[in-house]
């Protein structure tokens, strides 16, 4: 397949498009501008939509309308920008919505950064809205991955109906890399029985809502909506890991972060230390059997992120505190260099 | 251990330091590489300084942010005195003189001269000093023939642009000249 | 003689608006207004947060339910993506004017071919009666017990006035629903707004002067009253922009 050398963001934008998505709405925020950019310059031309909008806000309810009526749509922004959507995205979860979320991680708290960062890692996985949520969430490593996983989105999104994230960091969105597109699988149903598109009185009018006031209706909905969650537990939680089987040390690592443990590890297997890596691509569902499975010789894990440490819960909470964990990270835009992390690694010896 | 160079571009921004970049990820792809491009980003695309890091490797690129460089582009001054003493021992440094005064007096690094915004000038290629420096490093390093340089300027240069592929193959012959 | 019905347009279910609310009105205008354009399969609607926030049971073409003052934007989204769908918002004072300001502004000002039917009561009614946007100067409220001080509380919003600003609007109409000569007038500027749509013509808002008796503290007659003496003079009904944008 031809490779062509192209940035992250936009690869994404590419890919979404390809991926059947008709309608794109966001707001500027850097480090991702070239999504929107990407976006108002192709998918018109293809008869889809591009609205700037007021805000985020604005944006993500954009979203909520478009969805409601069965289109692929997307929305993108970074961290700041995140936290404005949470409100939306409570509500596309309580409506079961599908949709694609694109985050391109800056530091924070506050306006922060807009150098790459992992610190929304907590809000990703836990709290990216109000009320008892959770949402599938891809965590590429590469621009290649960027494009694979926002394709892959759009399916699990219509799948279990449900808005699904990927999250990534300045790193990616900015950095060139070869990348090839696969031919696309589905673009999507054109006319899901649930949408909210005009019933031309040949059905039963639908409702997108996410209010129940009885409690018993509310709980059952929500259960419900739990068990897609573990289903998709089952089916697409996924996980890559390397030289686990006699490694001393394993590190764990997602996203751009797990591409300099995999230096970094190669650097410590040349000066003779046994080191596995091991990185979520999911990071919600977190990959917990296969970081069992991975750290089953181990004596030691090293959590390796861009935040001052959110991942490494979940580690601790998969190994359920058999194995210590020790923790390596840098905050404020500083991406971790492989030396740095070799370092660590000696001093765990 | 695997092969890989690591480039770190730098200057001023509007030097074009961001498509020499392109330009040295192309050639890596055409020769069937790994590659990374990664720009400083944010207010150093409006005219402050302005870098990016190029690495070209046989497998899976860790970092794609280069901190000790074994090629160094040097553009001017500022990019000079923050990167010189960043060059990997052995490795080699490309110094716009048109634009940075100092000359590094020690040992351990490969250092290139070359008046590349002069001779962007004089030979009415203006703009083009990012590229006669990346003709010098071609000479300098043997990284790659003038044939994949066309190739990669093709798909380098914007379509509807495509008359610069020709103004570029100049700077860059000029750069391997000097 | 006709007998008089239920619009096809509104389901046959019991509302949950107190007796005396004039929602009950305005929603049968819309429901005929929808019947007689015979667009019912056609239309969503976009309700939102505050009393009206369970209209979506009440009118028989599709129904979203919006977040707090956002169903300019969610109508944005449904209407970019089914163009040739009528789309209505059905919005509050507190819901429009205050937590959704900048969604009504921006979906007016890009001139979106929505319709957006905003009921000012001058109050929060659902959460007991708050202060709102619209609430007159010296207006008791809960959260104004002594009366809308506006050398503290500021002053009220007139969203007719300020959306006539924008080039987006290609009408927008203030009405009220006190008698049957105003509620015909409400129904007639509702269809315009429709029609406007209809014709791809731009944005369209019909604010319609409403009541609520249980948060005034007033009997259903009485608060009607107050619309006449109290709002109209502060709230002058009448078309304040009117005309393509395209």
């Amino acid at each position: 397949m031809e490779r062509s050398l192209m940035k992250g963001n936009e690869a994404l934008a590419e890919a979404a498009i390809r991926a059947g998505c008709k309608c794109y709405f966001g707001y500027p925020i850097t480090p991702q501008n070239e999504i929107g950019a990407y976006m108002s310059n192709t998918l018109p031309k293809l008869g889809g939509v591009f609205v700037q909008a007021e805000s985020e806000i604005g944006a993500i309810n954009m979203i909520y309308g478009c969805a409601a009526t069965g289109t692929r749509c997307m929305t993108s922004s970074s961290s700041p920008g995140m936290s404005l959507k949470t409100e939306g995205i409570s509500y596309l979860v309580g409506a079961d919505l599908p949709c694609v979320i694109v985050n391109i991680q800056r530091g924070g708290p506050g306006l922060g950064s807009i150098q790459p960062s992992q610190a929304d890692y907590w809000q990703t996985t836990r709290a990216l809205g109000h009320g008892d949520m959770r949402m599938p969430v891809f965590a590429p490593y590469s621009v290649q991955e960027m494009v694979d996983m926002t394709s892959k989105a759009f399916d699990i999104a219509e799948e279990f109906r449900t808005p699904v994230m990927v999250l990534a960091d300045g790193l990616l969105g900015q950095m060139m890399e070869p990348v090839s597109f696969p031919d696309s699988g589905t673009t999507g149903s054109s006319s899901p029985t649930w949408a909210t598109d005009g019933h031309d009185n040949k059905r039963k009018k639908n409702i997108v809502n996410s209010l129940f006031l009885e409690p018993i209706e509310l709980e059952n909905v929500i259960k419900e909506r739990f068990d897609r969650y573990e289903k998709i537990k089952e089916k697409h939680c996924e996980a890559a890991y390397e030289n686990t089987e006699d490694a001393d040390i394993i590190i764990a690592a997602y996203g751009s972060t797990a591409r300099i443990t995999q230096t970094a590890a190669e650097m410590a297997r040349a000066e003779g230390i046994k080191v596995g890596t091991f990185r979520p691509i999911t990071v919600y569902p977190f990959p917990e059997k296969q970081l069992q499975a991975a750290c089953k010789n181990a004596k030691k894990v090293l959590v390796v992120e861009m935040s001052m440490g959110q991942m490494v819960d979940d580690v601790k909470l998969a190994l359920d505190c058999k194995i210590p964990v020790e923790f390596y990270g840098r905050s404020g835009g500083f991406v971790p260099g492989p030396q740095e992390v070799l370092e660590k690694i000696r001093g765990m010896m | 251990m695997k092969k890989m160079n690591e480039y770190l571009i730098a200057g001023f921004g509007g030097q074009g330091i961001l498509f020499a970049g392109k330009l040295l990820g192309n050639i890596g792809l055409i020769d069937n590489k790994e590659v990374t491009w990664f720009p400083s980003y944010g207010p150093a695309m409006r005219g402050g300084t302005c870098n990016c890091s190029v690495c070209i490797s046989d497998s899976l690129i860790g970092s794609p942010v280069v901190d000790s460089p074994d090629v160094l582009i040097a553009m001017n001054g500022p990019s000079y005195d923050k990167f010189i003493n960043a060059v990997k021992k052995g490795g080699k440094a490309f110094i716009d003189n048109s634009l940075v005064d100092s000359k590094y007096d020690g040992s351990d690094i490969d250092c290139f001269y070359i008046p590349a915004t002069r001779l962007a000038a004089e030979n009415d290629l203006k703009g083009m000093a990012n590229i006669i420096v990346l003709g010098k490093v071609i000479k300098e390093t043997g990284l790659a023939t003038l044939e994949t340089v066309k190739a990669a300027l093709e798909v380098s240069v914007p379509a509807g642009k495509a008359n610069l592929i020709e103004l570029n193959m100049k700077a860059i012959e000029i750069g391997m000249a000097n | 003689m006709p007998n008089f019905t239920r619009p096809k347009s509104l389901v046959d279910v019991p509302n949950h608006y107190c007796p005396g609310c004039t929602h009950g009105i305005i929603h049968r205008i819309i429901a005929e207004v929808i019947d007689e354009m015979g667009i019912d399969g056609q239309t969503i609607g976009v309700c939102p947060v505050g009393c009206s926030v369970l209209a979506y049971n009440y009118f028989s073409c599709d129904m979203i339910q919006a977040s707090h003052g956002r169903s300019p934007a969610v109508a944005t989204g449904v209407k970019r993506a089914k163009p040739d769908r009528f789309v209505f918002t059905y919005q509050g004072d507190g819901d429009l004017a205050a937590i959704g300001t900048a969604e009504i502004i921006h979906a007016a000002a890009r001139g979106e071919n929505i319709t957006a039917i905003f009921v000012n009561n001058t109050t929060y009614g659902m959460t007991g009666g708050q202060m709102a946007p619209t609430t007159l100067p010296g207006q008791k409220t809960q959260t104004t017990p002594f009366g809308r001080n506006t050398a503290v509380e500021g002053f009220p919003i007139r969203v007719c006035e300020l959306m006539s600003q924008l080039d987006g609007v290609a009408l927008a109409e203030r009405v009220a629903v006190i008698d049957p000569k105003t509620i015909m007038g409400a129904k007639k500027a509702i269809r315009k707004a429709f029609e406007i749509q209809k014709n791809k013509q731009g944005f369209s808002i019909v604010e319609i002067l409403s009541n609520c008796p249980t948060n005034w503290g007033m009997t259903p007659l009485e608060s009607l009253e107050r619309i006449k003496t109290e709002m109209m003079p502060y709230y002058p009904l009448g078309v304040y922009k009117e005309g393509s944008i395209r």
